[in-house]
């Protein structure tokens, strides 16, 4: 096996295992600093990559768009929590599941309505459009390239935002015992809304990366939110590093098994089960790897301190 | 007492209305309307519509009912809606179907109950072979008979060596069988991706190995919204120019008008093969490409041209039998005999009801609206019949 196949099937890895950061980073601070499970969370990667297309094709320009969508998708973020989300912190989980159950079918009915079932694709501009010569001579598609480096800086920013701010000590503060922030004076309402928000952006721009490739379509979120929920459990919920680690080797994981397992698997049974075992294989590693963890380390690789 | 007495008396009286001669032909229809494929059902239930509007509403003079179902992409779904056509909405024909996996779980529930079912476009093997059956129909094609044509194409152009990518689901394993059946050279290298609700629309890491197994062409099978999304990638990726690309129910009016608006020019004269185009010079076929038209303002896919033909066939066998909807040996001779105005010309029925026809190459084209489209070009099988067919006891 050559290895600039190798280094390829890394890369795109990469790129998949950052755009599950995007969705999973706040959807770990949801769960973890809220005690909330937020199923809609893949409804906002989905009304991001809406947002998106719609703007590209009305601006004529994809990083205005995003620029754009990025604040509108907060605020839908923050219209979902104010609206509905506040009023079931302080019921149980299972309630949170039927709610947000709920706001996945309304938020997919109104895509319906609003931009119909085709779905819509969102032109890159030529420069993007476009594959990168990386060192020896490995080919890789612009786009992707730009994916992986949006999500390292996003993960860099998140870091220094949550070790070095205030607002992050808070968050972190929040993620290990709520109650006791609270009993502090800090004004937890606030800091729970504007928690919501940032995890709605970072879900959009997820979204809003994969539509050039993808194309936006109804019930996209729904999907990939069970792989971001995988990565948090082996992160460890409410962690920011858990998750960056968690998705990368999930990212990893999945895609080394489409791009090698049926090589691998021919080497020990026919090239016809081979075949068909290899993608049922594949698409069950990272579960594989989830029940591990929960077996061996039930809290997760990287669990916040303090609970 | 008075009160059992009374319905006693009631269900005395519904249980001795007499089996009243039909007084309207009833239509179910399952397709997919719900997840993203929901697209592909939508053009399906507009040529539906179209063809039931065009004809009145009527067939011998009998109102036609249309009952329209969701299988939301799902082969339990699709049996449970099946089970309530026949049992209570008491249908005398159930049709659509998209999906081959669909179709299979769903066809012992209608044929069982003896009601007529058509596939407005899936075509497995199993019901075109072992399990073909008398009361079922296919307006569409069998499963490998497309690819088989592209496997011929792949020939005459002297492709040797091909890496091939479809779904792992019925169809896809029988589209790769197809090809698989006609073409001469070697396949370097193949990939069945996840297919389903939650189907895999990255191939990132599958393009990655098509481009370095350095096979001269690619040969895929991507219905509705994955087309769209793998025709994107593999630009992306840069294998225009150095793996051509082959495909079957890929690249159709569903996903053009999309890579249209995304500019992908390098679709334009990508050749897929297929048993119609929009332009095949019949005059059914310009009523239904001009009606489609002009109603939804849109170039019908090949899905609406099976389902507005399944409509004229229904309506075939209901004249046959002037609306003795009770007739059916009456209506399944006249179904056999294909006697009804097809959009792809005239065809027959083969002993398993699967249409022996002609397939054609097709090229993506624009046209005089500056619209993308596909334009039929030669015919690559002439009269061509599925192979299963011979496993078919009938």
């Amino acid at each position: 096996m050559d290895w600039s196949l190798l280094v390829i099937q890394l890369l795109n890895g990469l790129q998949l295992g950052v755009l599950l950061f995007l969705l999973a980073s706040g959807l770990t601070l949801i769960f973890g600093i809220m005690d909330f499970v937020n199923l809609a969370h893949g409804s906002l990667y989905m009304v991001g990559a809406y947002f998106c297309a719609t703007l590209t094709h009305l601006t004529g320009s994809f990083v205005l768009a995003i620029a754009l969508a990025l604040p509108a998708t907060a605020l839908v973020g923050l219209a979902v929590e104010v609206i509905v989300v506040r009023h079931l912190y302080t019921r149980d989980h299972l309630d949170h599941v039927l709610a947000t159950f709920g706001l996945i079918l309304c938020f997919d009915a109104a895509v319906h309505y609003l931009w119909g079932p085709e779905g819509m694709a969102i032109p890159l501009p030529a420069v993007l459009d476009s594959q990168t010569e990386l060192l020896g001579g490995i080919v890789f598609p612009t786009f992707r390239l730009l994916i992986i480096a949006t999500g390292l800086v996003i993960a860099a920013g998140l870091w220094l935002v949550m070790t070095r701010t205030r607002i992050g000590m808070l968050v972190r503060a929040g993620a290990s015992n709520r109650r006791m922030v609270a009993a502090l004076g800090i004004n937890i309402e606030i800091l729970f809304a504007l928690v919501f928000a940032v995890g709605a952006a970072l879900a959009g721009l997820a979204g809003m990366l994969i539509s050039p490739i993808t194309e936006a379509s109804i019930g996209m979120g729904n999907e990939i939110i069970i792989i971001a929920f995988v990565v948090i459990i082996i992160g460890g919920i409410g962690s920011i590093k858990g998750a960056f680690i968690a998705a990368l080797a999930v990212g990893l994981i999945d895609t080394m098994g489409r791009a090698f397992l049926d090589t691998l698997m021919k080497l020990v049974m026919s090239n016809q089960n081979a075949e068909t075992a290899a993608p049922a294989l594949s698409a069950m590693m990272i579960y594989i790897l989830m029940a591990g963890i929960l077996a061996f380390r039930p809290q997760g690789l990287f669990p916040p301190r303090g609970r | 007492m008075v009160y059992r007495l009374a319905v006693l008396v009631t269900a005395g009286l519904l249980a001795a209305t007499p089996a009243a001669a039909a007084d309207k032909v009833k239509i179910g229809f399952i397709t997919t309307i719900t997840t993203p494929a929901g697209v592909i059902g939508k053009d399906m239930v507009d040529a539906v519509n179209l063809a039931v509007e065009q004809i009145g509403g009527t067939m011998a003079g009998l109102p036609v009912e249309l009952i329209v179902e969701d299988d939301g992409f799902k082969p339990a779904i699709g049996k449970q809606k099946a089970d309530k056509l026949v049992k209570q909405d008491d249908v005398d024909f159930v049709a659509g179907f998209i999906w081959s996996h669909v179709l299979l779980a769903a066809q012992k529930s209608v044929l069982d109950s003896g009601t007529f079912l058509i596939s407005s476009n899936a075509g497995p093997s199993q019901l075109a072979g072992p399990l073909c059956h008398q009361n079922f129909f296919s307006t569409s094609w069998q499963n490998d008979q497309t690819p088989m044509a592209m496997g011929e194409v792949l020939n005459q152009k002297g492709v040797k060596s091909l890496y091939v990518m479809a779904p792992n689901y019925a169809a896809g394993k029988n589209m790769v069988a197809g090809l698989e059946r006609t073409f001469k050279g070697t396949i370097v290298g193949k990939d069945m991706t996840k297919w389903g609700k939650d189907a895999q629309l990255d191939f990132s890491a599958e393009l990655a190995k098509a481009k370095a197994s350095g096979a001269e062409g690619i040969f895929v099978f991507y219905p509705g919204k994955a087309g769209g999304a793998f025709m994107k990638q593999y630009e992306q990726a840069g294998l225009r120019g150095n793996v051509a690309l082959y495909t079957v129910f890929t690249v159709d009016s569903i996903a053009l008008p999309r890579l249209q608006s995304g500019n992908m020019t390098g679709v334009l004269g990508s050749i897929m093969t297929q048993f119609w185009a929009p332009d095949l010079d019949f005059p059914q076929n310009r009523t239904f490409v001009a009606g489609f038209k002009e109603k939804y303002g849109r170039y019908p896919s090949f899905y609406a041209a099976q389902s507005y033909d399944t409509i004229f066939l229904i309506k075939s066998a209901v004249e046959a039998v002037n609306g003795d909807l009770s007739n059916m040996d009456g209506m399944r001779a006249a179904m056999k005999s294909a006697d009804f105005p097809s959009v792809r010309g005239p065809f027959r029925y083969g002993n398993n009801h699967m249409p022996i026809q002609n397939f054609y190459s097709r090229e993506v084209v624009v046209d005089a609206d500056g619209v993308w489209t596909t334009a039929a070009r030669d015919v690559v099988l002439k009269d061509h019949q599925d192979t299963y067919a011979q496993e078919c006891a009938m």
